[in-house]
């Protein structure tokens, strides 16, 4: 598959600090890839960068072909940007809005049908002031896609929003996947990235910390699986080979790298016995988990 | 493409109450308040007091039209994201910002033709022929100058809720100063010398010339035109270098 982003050595200092420190990053055409990092971590410095809105202090980087900093203005027909933070011009409806937008490009979308893609369409006569704050995101998102771009950049696109919001959002980048479009989005949720991209590369201090699918994460992590469950004071203790610790709150927790064997253990001695085993829960380590621990070493930022 | 930008800023202007009052109707209420105050006897040389009102009702209307809104705007769709959203476009930057420009020239024109015939039918101001065509360069030096002084201000316009405040508070002592509400010959010396170094007073003065009942021929101001045409130039050149696409925050 072709490359729609290829990226070796991106560095970035603002005097000392270093907000993005020796990136190296593929992106194939038509994947969905999340970076995933905190506040500060370095996501949208790099994203603007590939987006040809900021110059970098070193490394390569080609954005379709071209060096983002040197593409001419044809370049921008193929990409489509949801910034950060942007609000549409308030006196224009939602329908005017796309068709300005529309008029920038040689080759646009319809703008009915752009609106219509995302869920607008009953909202086209309503001025964008009047929007909620979902359907403005809609809108972004639509003026973002009017272009009919093959590129989609997506800097945290659901950010301050309500659950339902977000789950709303989600449908829409889904739909991008549908549309065969290559889509770079910046998340700080772990959910977000799991439930959407393809491929998550974790970011920290400017450097990548980890990268691959959501499960090849939580493998690379030595994060083990959790069983536990929540004796009553009567019933008697598990035999130490079993390994359990007892929290504050009275559960008993068994962290094994093998859930197989420690269940049968345990079920074997419950049964044996006559115990039961109230609230008994096997976890595997969440994404979350994986994130914190990626993150951890020495980050304060 | 600059005329699809245009039209859509042309609808934007329209749809701002704010822009459309002080651009349009507060002019106006002036010249009605003025000529109420002041009367609009006839002169001992013949012509109408309005005469004097008019040029300087017209620079206030063609100063809001670009400077004070090509100001207000710019900041507040910087401010907003908008313009780093175009920035993400093909289209050339450029044009963006000179729609900008020339909504504000459309605006002062029509400005032009609606106070010269309200002065016209209801205060008897009259505009010789042989003046029309200085009447128009003025018009163009002074919309392209203060849209560029526009474009100056936002570079130091930190946020979309200073805009009005920082634009207003420059602008509406220069009025004063420059002969637009009290006529220059009212003011101590020291006022009219201070008024001079700013474009607002040599705008007014050029208008002044071509709505001269007495001119004889064409009037061509060419000393007022320079001086405007000398801040536009330094403010195209402080835009050029100091212009910012990204919200401030």
């Amino acid at each position: 598959m072709a490359t729609a982003i290829g990226v070796k050595g991106l560095t970035m200092r603002y005097g000392d600090f270093v907000a993005v420190d020796g990136i190296d990053l593929e992106v194939a055409e038509g994947e969905i890839l999340a970076f995933l990092g905190a506040n500060g971590a370095g996501k949208t410095t790099t994203i603007e960068i590939l987006e040809g809105f900021r110059s970098r202090t070193s490394g390569q980087v080609e954005v379709l072909g071209q060096d983002p900093e040197e593409a001419p203005l044809s370049w921008r027909e193929d990409i489509g940007i949801v910034l950060q933070e942007s609000e549409p011009v308030p006196e224009l409806t939602a329908g005017e809005a796309v068709r300005m937008q529309a008029g920038y490009y040689l080759d646009p979308l319809d703008p009915g049908e752009t609106l219509r893609l995302v869920g607008l369409e009953e909202s086209a006569h309503q001025r964008t002031r009047k929007l909620s704050g979902g359907q403005k995101r809609r809108l972004d998102l639509a003026l973002a896609l009017v272009g009919n771009p093959s590129l989609v950049f997506l800097d945290e696109p659901t950010t301050g929003f309500d659950p339902s919001a977000r789950r709303e959002s989600w449908g829409m980048i889904e739909a991008l996947r549908d549309l065969g479009k290559t889509v770079l989005l910046t998340t700080h949720y772990m959910d977000e990235a799991e439930h959407l991209a393809d491929r998550i590369v974790v970011i920290g201090n400017g450097r990548i910390v980890a990268q691959g699918t959501a499960k090849q994460l939580a493998d690379q992590v030595n994060a083990q699986t959790r069983v536990s469950w929540k004796p009553l004071t009567t019933d008697p203790r598990p035999p130490d080979r079993l390994g359990a610790q007892v929290d504050e709150t009275g559960r008993a927790i068994i962290e094994t790298s093998d859930s197989l064997i420690t269940l049968n253990a345990l079920t074997n001695w419950a049964i044996e016995i006559g115990v039961p085993l109230p609230e008994l829960n096997v976890a595997r380590p969440t994404l979350e988990d994986v994130y914190l621990e990626l993150t951890s070493d020495g980050s304060s930022s | 493409m600059i005329r699809h930008q245009l039209s859509f800023d042309l609808l934007i202007f329209r749809r701002n109450p704010a822009a459309t009052f002080f651009t349009v109707v507060l002019p106006l209420i002036f010249l009605v308040i003025f000529t109420s105050i002041f009367g609009n006897n006839t002169l001992d040389n013949g012509a109408k007091v309005a005469t004097l009102y008019v040029p300087g009702i017209l620079t206030l209307a063609i100063v809001s039209a670009t400077a004070v809104n090509v100001a207000i705007t710019m900041t507040a769709r910087r401010e907003r994201g908008v313009l780093k959203r175009v920035r993400g476009t093909p289209i050339p930057p450029w044009v963006f910002v000179l729609s900008q420009a020339l909504s504000g020239f459309v605006i002062a024109i029509v400005m032009t033709v609606i106070i010269t015939i309200v002065g016209r039918v209801f205060y008897g101001v009259e505009l010789q022929l042989a003046t029309v065509p200085s009447l128009l360069i003025s018009l163009l030096i002074g919309a392209t100058s203060f849209a560029a002084l526009g474009l100056a201000l936002t570079t130091i316009i930190p946020s979309e809720d200073a805009a009005p405040a920082v634009t207003n508070a420059i602008m509406l002592p220069l009025y004063f100063i420059s002969g637009v509400f009290v006529p220059d010959t009212e003011v101590p010396d020291w006022v009219g010398t201070v008024g001079a170094l700013f474009p607002v007073s040599h705008l007014n003065k050029a208008l002044q010339e071509s709505f001269n009942p007495f001119a004889e021929g064409a009037a061509w101001p060419w000393d007022h035109w320079l001086v405007i045409g000398c801040w536009g130039i330094v403010c195209a050149v402080i835009t050029l270098k100091r212009f910012r696409w990204s919200p401030n925050r």
